[in-house]
């Protein structure tokens, strides 16, 4: 589906109202919107809520070998899903400009940044280590996707338990989480990313740009930082000049706000732990208000099944007999199997082979043996045996074991009028 | 246990009928959403009818052939009810979530894509819902299972039954049984799915009995 084009006064009255220092949702300048933070009931899954937009981030982990020059180090993988829900405008396959974009820009700010411990992540040193994915799913875009997507996968990995391994000797065991209690990662620092809208050349900007916003802007951003002030990751897209105060001016503000959502997120791990420890039903189903019009709730209820296998019963009684099924597997000789009747041969036919298909189809229940020594009597009436010292001519009889091994395949009853049709015809 | 919450879908408020909603049987959970009718390329056009594309993304991973084979089930069940003739030359997406899986994915799938395109108001000759049957070891037949009673389970069933005459749309079915158990899954599931269509209508009733923007 294609992206509804902008329109000319939308974009005006945009520029205009930027110029004039409003926005759309009546936000400041340098406000995000609100952000809410989830979690499910899986270890590692965690649904981020940023205005509008929404975000899954999921994270799995597995076995694998290391990579050959890095073998004490762990794997960390990441993947950005522009699914269809978000927008219609994207599509199904996982080319776009944007997706790649997002990938790149999630990678460097969490891999590059050494944010997680690789190398306890290490099993067996050059043999398995573990490989840790992680799963964005976008679901739905109202702007400022890239902040969401880092903000879930952040606290995903945060929320996230890998299994126990226990090493006596060569031996390891991976212990199931019934078996241990599974481990958290070892995460050195959390670096979230915020983004910056530019509009008319750099003259104005804009924190936490929403879908319209983005759509008029001139260029992006993005200044990924963690809460003790240290800048991960910065990228300036979309051509625009900027001077250093400016760029000095984002990245005091990005601390302010990373300060402020590095809090928030260690405030909604505490409460998953407390909510998890005291035993409680936890994830989304939970999380979900009830009280709300537009939200519907019904309790477990048994189903009456008494009545249901009397019917089943009376179905069953009434229903027509099955019509016979094929009969087993005949086995004529060891290593040869007939099952069914084959299919007719549809290849072109001379006329003497019509005759042949008459015959053919005048005796089906029979057995291949029977039917081919059938065929060899009708046959036996026209057959013409070459003068030429060069053929060898066979007469086959009726039960004559020694024609079987020319029929290779069990369904090809037409191989054996066939063949034998062939040599007298040489 | 079922809960369903609607949500409101902003980005497309130039676009007719669409819908979120997200669906939680158990703990099973899963996020539906409609979009259309609406434009559609040239290469899948059907001239008398609208095109539906149904995709289900799966939590870890990319969509595999599981996913495909769940998208088939899902897609002949919704166009045996949907009128897609209304529509010719459109193109409905159904886009399909899965946010957990314990158990009875298939049948969550099902509801979340029915109650998303009631709530979507696209015109349907009959509703339909989706019921998973298990059959333990043992012969007992166990409805809506969880992921630990699937994997101990000797054969599983999944049925998409309409609203009006309560006959089977869909079946998908995995492991071995006997016709006569079938049967009995299929009886059981029919009373079962009585069960969800009142939960529809209760929900849609909740709903639409005020004006929420």
């Amino acid at each position: 589906m294609r992206e509804t084009p902008l329109s000319n006064c939308e974009r005006d009255f945009l520029l205009q109202a930027i110029q004039e220092k409003k926005r759309l949702d009546g936000r400041q300048t340098y406000d995000y919107r609100k952000i809410k933070v989830m979690f499910g009931t899986d270890f590692g899954c965690c649904f981020v809520e940023l205005g509008k937009t929404r975000v899954m981030a999921q994270v799995s982990c597995e076995l694998v070998a290391p990579k050959e020059n890095r073998p004490n180090e762990g794997l960390m993988f990441f993947n950005i899903e522009l699914s269809p829900m978000a927008s219609p405008a994207f599509e199904q396959g996982r080319q776009s400009e944007l997706s790649v974009k997002l990938n790149r820009q999630l990678e460097r700010c969490l891999r590059n940044s050494k944010c997680i411990d690789t190398e306890s992540l290490c099993v067996v040193s050059g043999e398995k280590v573990w490989q840790i994915r992680v799963d964005v799913h976008m679901l739905n875009h109202d702007g400022n996707l890239m902040d969401a997507a880092s903000i879930a996968a952040i606290a995903a990995l945060c929320h996230f338990r890998r299994p126990d391994v226990g090493i006596q000797g060569d031996e390891v065991t991976v212990y199931s989480p019934e078996e241990r209690d599974p481990i958290p990662l070892s995460i050195y620092h959390m670096p979230i990313s915020v983004s910056f809208a530019f509009f008319q050349q750099g003259t104005y900007l804009l924190v936490d740009p929403c879908e319209r916003e983005e759509r008029v802007m001139d260029g992006l951003l993005m200044i990924a930082m963690n809460r003790h002030r240290e800048i991960c990751s910065i990228q300036s897209s979309g051509g625009i000049m900027l001077l250093k105060e400016q760029v000095m001016r984002c990245s005091k503000i990005a601390s302010v706000k990373v300060s402020e959502i590095t809090a928030l997120i260690t405030k909604a791990l505490e409460n998953d732990n407390t909510a998890r420890k005291a035993g409680g039903r936890c994830g989304f189903a939970e999380s979900m208000p009830q009280e709300r019009i537009t939200a519907l709730k019904k309790e477990t209820t048994p189903v009456e099944m008494t009545d249901a296998t009397e019917r089943a019963n009376d179905i069953f009684l009434k229903s027509e007999v099955t019509p016979q099924t094929s009969p087993s597997p005949v086995v004529p000789l060891p290593g040869l199997g007939q099952v069914g009747q084959g299919l007719q041969n549809s290849w072109g036919m001379e006329e003497d082979e019509q005759e042949d298909e008459e015959d053919f189809n005048s005796d089906e229940d029979k057995e291949t043996m029977m039917e081919v020594g059938k065929k060899q009597q009708a046959q036996g009436d026209v057959v013409e045996i070459s003068d030429s010292e060069e053929d060898e001519v066979v007469i086959l009889q009726p039960e004559a074991e020694d024609k079987v091994p020319k029929n290779t395949s069990s369904s090809s009853h037409q191989k054996g009028p066939v063949t034998s049709k062939k040599r007298h015809r040489k | 246990m079922f809960v369903v919450d609607y949500r409101d879908f902003i980005t497309l408020k130039a676009l007719n009928f669409s819908a979120l909603l997200s669906f939680y049987s158990g703990d099973t959970s899963v996020l539906a959403a409609v979009y259309g009718p609406a434009e559609v390329k040239v290469s899948k056009e059907i001239y008398d009818r609208a095109t539906l594309e149904v995709i289900i993304q799966p939590k870890v991973g990319l969509p595999s052939v599981k996913e495909r084979a769940q998208e088939q089930c899902v897609r002949e069940s919704c166009e045996a009810s949907l009128l897609l003739s209304l529509h010719p030359r459109s193109s409905l997406t159904l886009v399909l979530q899965e946010l957990h899986n314990d158990g009875s994915l298939l049948s969550c799938f099902l509801n979340g894509a029915c109650m998303a395109m009631m709530d979507a108001g696209l015109p349907m000759s009959c509703l339909f819902c989706g019921v998973t049957c298990a059959i333990h070891a043992d012969g007992r037949i166990i409805t809506d299972p969880t992921a630990a009673q699937e994997a101990e389970s000797r054969a599983l069933m999944t049925f998409a039954i309409d609203s009006k005459k309560r006959r089977v749309m869909m079946t998908s079915t995995k492991g071995s049984f006997s016709v006569h158990e079938m049967q009995q899954c299929i009886a059981v599931s029919q009373t079962a799915s009585e069960k969800i269509f009142s939960f529809h209508r209760e929900s849609l009733r909740r709903r639409y009995s005020k004006s929420v923007v």
